[in-house]
């Protein structure tokens, strides 16, 4: 373009006011790149400074007005025409005119909502930027700059274990616990699986987790799995009566908070899948959706919580509250 | 301040019974062939082979059955597996049709070793068609079957073995051959 620059042409950059302090979170783009990125959360202000540098200082640059957007948007992979902004703030910096050298703008979005994570997905991306732009007759002179968001929760309030006994008549029974329904993204998740009956040969169990997302309404609506995480939890044949101990550390893996039905646009959900296979290759499963979601670094947890962890029965204690209590207020 | 630990210690399992874990598997079965005897005379002699099951495989109406088949029976045991059962059937020994040729110098299929050789292969035929973990069931693997509560009824099941004709050749007095094929259920 500016090869052919008859008149003025000019550079634009954002710079964040706090950039020096702000923290920076990786997030994968579409291509699988991993970048770093400035972290927001919902209800913080945005503010900065824009940087119009002209390329030939002594030149007039003619402009129909500089603006600064703040927009989050939904984008569907096989309908990128279509971009659903649900967050759509602007800022006049100058009214058209002309500027006669480099000038700097200021802008602040104050206390913005960022109602939802961050996300790119195998179909779906929602992502947040700031847009500067210099509008002009022919061509507007634009600059965006992505950031990533986050959305926190604190510990709920309930959070009941996962309980069932399945399986297949004469066959195979099975009753599975996981102490939790919903797990944040470093919990860990500690389970077990007990024997009732067994007639088939089997040979080995294991939990897969698997990533659903879901884009589309209707009769038109397409669910992308994704297995994350394939653990054994056992090797050889169980017997009546035997408990095998599930203990899998979410940490390790690349998860993202559950998200339902964000903007009536897409979900992204979270299920374990319990695996049997027997030795002729036959696989047994049982799918449950489990509730994920991200924790704050700094959170003070309620004495309601830390209760509700003591209640739960585990292996060598009293199931009195005070001996869990004293195992996590360590630190 | 450090985040604090997660507890990570088992959940609580009741001890596993010394029975439970030191008793028979619930997927028992035994099977033999044994005891080969020639009956008859001349040209109408014939060799059985007594089958002895031992189980405890609810499916099993007998729990111990013992019963006397010669190799015609097997034959058509093989016939109605083949057309029912949607499973790939073992093979059986060969027929031995040079053995009963005449002017041979042995016994032809009265000959000790090979009554000896066909009674190994009819075990091991047995065994295959029983055994759960055989190479020649193919069709079984590749299927995935959901775990469901036990409201909820599931069709089929993935361990067969419920043909009539194989009951009634494994545990009942006679073979009737004119018997109407069909799916054992259990009550």
């Amino acid at each position: 373009m500016s090869f052919f620059s008859f008149g003025q042409s000019a550079e634009i950059d954002v710079v964040l006011t706090d950039a020096e302090t702000r923290k920076k979170a990786e997030h994968k783009t579409e291509d699988g790149k991993k970048d770093k990125y400035f972290l927001f959360y919902d209800g913080e202000t945005v503010a900065g400074k824009v940087n119009v540098t002209l390329k030939n200082p002594g030149k007039r640059l003619e402009h129909q007005g500089i603006k600064i957007e703040f927009v989050g948007q939904i984008e569907l992979y096989y309908d990128r025409g279509n971009h659903h902004e649900f967050v759509s703030l602007v800022k006049d910096l100058a009214r058209p005119g002309e500027l006669t050298q480099s000038q700097t703008f200021d802008f602040e979005f104050t206390h913005v909502e960022k109602p939802y994570e961050s996300y790119t997905g195998q179909n779906v991306k929602l992502r947040y930027f700031l847009r500067a732009t210099v509008s002009r007759r022919l061509n507007d002179i634009s600059k965006e700059m992505d950031i990533v968001v986050h959305t926190l929760s604190t510990y709920p309030e309930l959070n009941s274990s996962i309980k069932m006994e399945v399986g297949i008549e004469d066959c195979l029974h099975i009753e599975f616990e996981y102490n939790k329904s919903k797990y944040h993204l470093k919990d860990v998740i500690v389970g077990k699986i007990y024997f009732l009956l067994v007639r088939i040969k089997i040979k080995h169990m294991e939990i897969d987790i698997i990533k659903r997302e879901t884009t589309g309404t209707g009769p038109s609506v397409y669910h992308e799995n994704d297995t994350i995480a394939k653990y054994e939890i056992m090797d050889g044949a169980p017997v009546r009566g035997e408990s095998i101990p599930i203990r899998l550390f979410l940490a390790g893996y690349e998860m993202t908070p559950t998200m339902r039905d964000i903007n009536k646009k897409f979900s992204v959900r979270y299920y374990l899948n319990l695996v049997l296979i027997d030795e002729e290759e036959r696989r047994y499963f049982k799918q449950q959706e489990i509730t994920l979601w991200r924790k704050g670094d700094v959170v003070r947890k309620s004495m309601s919580s830390q209760a509700t962890i003591g209640a739960q029965r585990f292996e060598g204690s009293k199931s009195s509250v005070s001996s869990v209590l004293d195992l996590k207020c360590r630190a | 301040m450090a985040d604090t630990i997660a507890d990570t210690r088992r959940l609580f399992s009741k001890p596993q019974n010394l029975n439970d874990a030191y008793g028979p598997p619930s997927n028992f079965l035994e099977i033999d062939v044994s005891n080969p005897e020639t009956v008859g005379v001349g040209r109408t002699r014939f060799t059985t082979y007594e089958i002895r099951l031992k189980t405890n495989l609810p499916i099993f109406k007998l729990k111990e059955s013992r019963v006397r088949r010669r190799y015609s029976d097997f034959q058509w045991l093989r016939g109605e597996l083949e057309r029912d059962s949607k499973v790939v059937v073992p093979p059986l020994p060969g027929k031995a049709l040079s053995r009963q040729l005449p002017f041979r110098g042995d016994d032809g299929i009265f000959d000790d070793s090979f009554i000896e050789e066909r009674r190994a292969g009819l075990e091991q035929f047995l065994n295959k068609i029983l055994s759960s973990s055989s190479n020649s069931l193919p069709p079984a693997s590749d299927v995935t079957w959901g775990l469901y509560e036990f409201k909820d009824r599931v069709a089929g099941h993935p361990l067969a073995q419920n043909e009539r004709c194989l009951h009634m050749f494994l545990q009942d007095e006679s073979v009737d051959k004119t018997y109407t094929p069909s799916k054992i259920r259990q009550a």
